[in-house]
């Protein structure tokens, strides 16, 4: 069984292709970057994996479920952070932490102790009775982290989750989800960034709606810093290009 | 308890908190009826004779009128409010949070609406409470038996904000809702005047009420109030709640959503 697989996926928007045929797999626990420039589908890609809409061409499977027909238990094994933010702000962490527990069936001691342990995971516990409005950047992210967790979904997807963090809190972030691969979750880390890529991280490239290269950071490197060859490959990519893909 | 119910109790209380946190949406939702009661009505009575029409069985004050219709005004703006707030979590993301959740989509919305509605109540008779203050009145009984009619047109007139949400790209466009549909729903019904009055001066403008789902959803309230049963307002309110309540689970369908280009 994998952690997740993509088979034969495509969406456009009227004319203009999103995705064109993307298929790949990821295994469980492993964490894998999705690369791609601004455009280059990624997040209509997560938009389909979170089943925001639906698309009857191809496949997503969520820790062995169908998400087309098994949507409720595909759901249930997947956690999202999103690249908006999404806390209420005018509620405390824990409060935010507890609505999304109830949307997930989870209520009382059980989803208590669970939002304990995920805000202690992401060295967040002390700040569970803070208003989010009172939270920093970096803060609010790991509070949203530690949501996504409750569930304690097989599979975890980030949408660029540094976007607007400084450096500090972004390599903490990257950090604390790298850990969390280690632990057994299945993580896919959408990013323009190519410094979040570690070299042993697996890792896809997205470009103009396709796959555009798909193995481990180091190999797709060759020697090269990835920085440079990521320009390399998608060298000619028009800036602005469909930007809501 | 079931996932259902965690979840349904769990977005029932996030609306309340919402609202708590916004205590002038309560002040404004209770000053605009407040100043139809007292300032409009206080100089249309004079010129708006109202004769003795079902429920009343006696002469009443252009004030005692108007007061289920205002209970209505409560109910639609506060159905609009909720609508512009799902137009602007969708903006804000937090939508995503409730879409993606491992429930099926018509209870998430319904447990949306459900939160709404029951804010909506507690304005009604917080109105209603200012209402008797100043001497307009309705008998003792009628106050319980209004309760299940602000629940069916509060449902109804929920329903129709959610399905206005789900067509309503940005949140700049709201006050095309405004224009649209408040006003005219409001205006057009028989909140501010019988409908034989609007017959004395136009048909059409009659029937336009007559049709109009608000008309049915107050006519619902001002029976119950006096404890008595509207079956016809009833059948028709319940129709538009299922009609709206189609339509907005239509609008949020996922294989649908993309199309217009929003999520």
């Amino acid at each position: 069984m994998s952690g997740l697989r993509v088979a034969d996926l495509s969406y456009r928007y009227g004319s203009r292709v999103a995705l064109d045929d993307v298929s790949f797999e990821i295994a469980p626990g492993d964490f894998c970057a999705l690369l791609g420039p601004n455009g280059a589908g990624k997040t209509t890609l997560f938009s389909l994996l979170t089943r925001l809409f639906t698309h009857p061409d191809g496949r997503i499977e969520i820790a062995g479920h169908d998400l087309a027909t098994d949507p409720r238990r595909a759901l249930g094994g997947l956690g999202i952070v999103f690249q908006q933010p999404t806390l209420d702000l005018d509620l405390s962490v824990r409060q935010n932490l507890t609505y999304f527990a109830a949307l997930h069936g989870l209520s009382g001691k059980a989803a208590r102790i669970r939002i304990e342990r995920c805000l202690d995971r992401l060295d967040m516990a002390e700040r569970a009775g803070e208003k989010a409005r009172a939270l920093n950047g970096g803060h609010r992210r790991r509070a949203e982290i530690a949501r996504a967790l409750i569930h304690e979904p097989q599979v975890l997807l980030l949408d660029e989750p540094t976007v607007g963090l400084d450096a500090a809190a972004r390599a903490a972030i990257t950090d604390h989800v790298h850990a969390l691969s280690a632990e057994g979750t299945t993580v896919l880390w959408a990013t323009h960034l190519t410094d979040e890529v570690r070299d042993d991280d697996r890792l896809i490239v997205l470009h103009r709606a396709r796959v555009l290269a798909d193995g481990i950071a180091r190999d797709i490197a060759g020697g090269e810093p990835l920085q440079a060859r990521f320009l390399a490959m998608t060298a000619g990519a028009t800036v602005g290009e469909g930007a809501t893909a | 308890m079931t996932p259902y119910l965690v979840a349904l109790r769990a977005i029932v209380q996030r609306e309340a908190l919402r609202f708590v946190h916004q205590r002038e949406r309560f002040v404004a939702a209770l000053v605009r009826p407040l100043v139809w009661l007292l300032v409009f009505a206080a100089g249309f009575r004079a010129a708006l004779g109202v004769s003795i029409i079902p429920p009343y069985e006696t002469y009443i004050t252009y004030e005692t009128y108007i007061v289920p219709g205002l209970c209505g005004m409560i109910l639609l703006f506060n159905g609009m409010q909720s609508s512009l707030s799902l137009v602007y979590d969708r903006e804000m993301g937090s939508m995503k949070l409730l879409l993606t959740a491992p429930l099926p989509r018509w209870w998430l919305l319904s447990c949306k609406l459900a939160g709404g509605v029951a804010i909506s109540v507690l304005q009604v008779y917080a109105f209603l409470a200012i209402a008797a203050l100043f001497g307009i009145t309705a008998p003792p009984l009628g106050y319980v038996t209004v309760l299940p009619a602000l629940i069916v047109a509060g449902l109804m007139l929920g329903a129709l904000g959610l399905f206005l949400s789900s067509m309503i790209r940005q949140l700049e466009n709201f006050a095309g809702v405004m224009n649209f549909v408040i006003f005219p729903m409001f205006f057009l019904s028989s909140a501010l005047y019988p409908l034989w009055k609007m017959a004395e001066s136009s048909e059409l403008l009659h029937d336009l009420c007559a049709a109009n789902p608000f008309t049915h959803a107050v006519e619902l309230i001002r029976f119950a109030l006096y404890v008595e049963l509207n079956g016809a307002a009833l059948g028709w309110t319940v129709l538009a709640m299922a009609a709206f309540m189609a339509l907005a689970i239509r609008g949020y369908d996922p294989a649908r959503a993309r199309i217009r280009g929003k999520a």
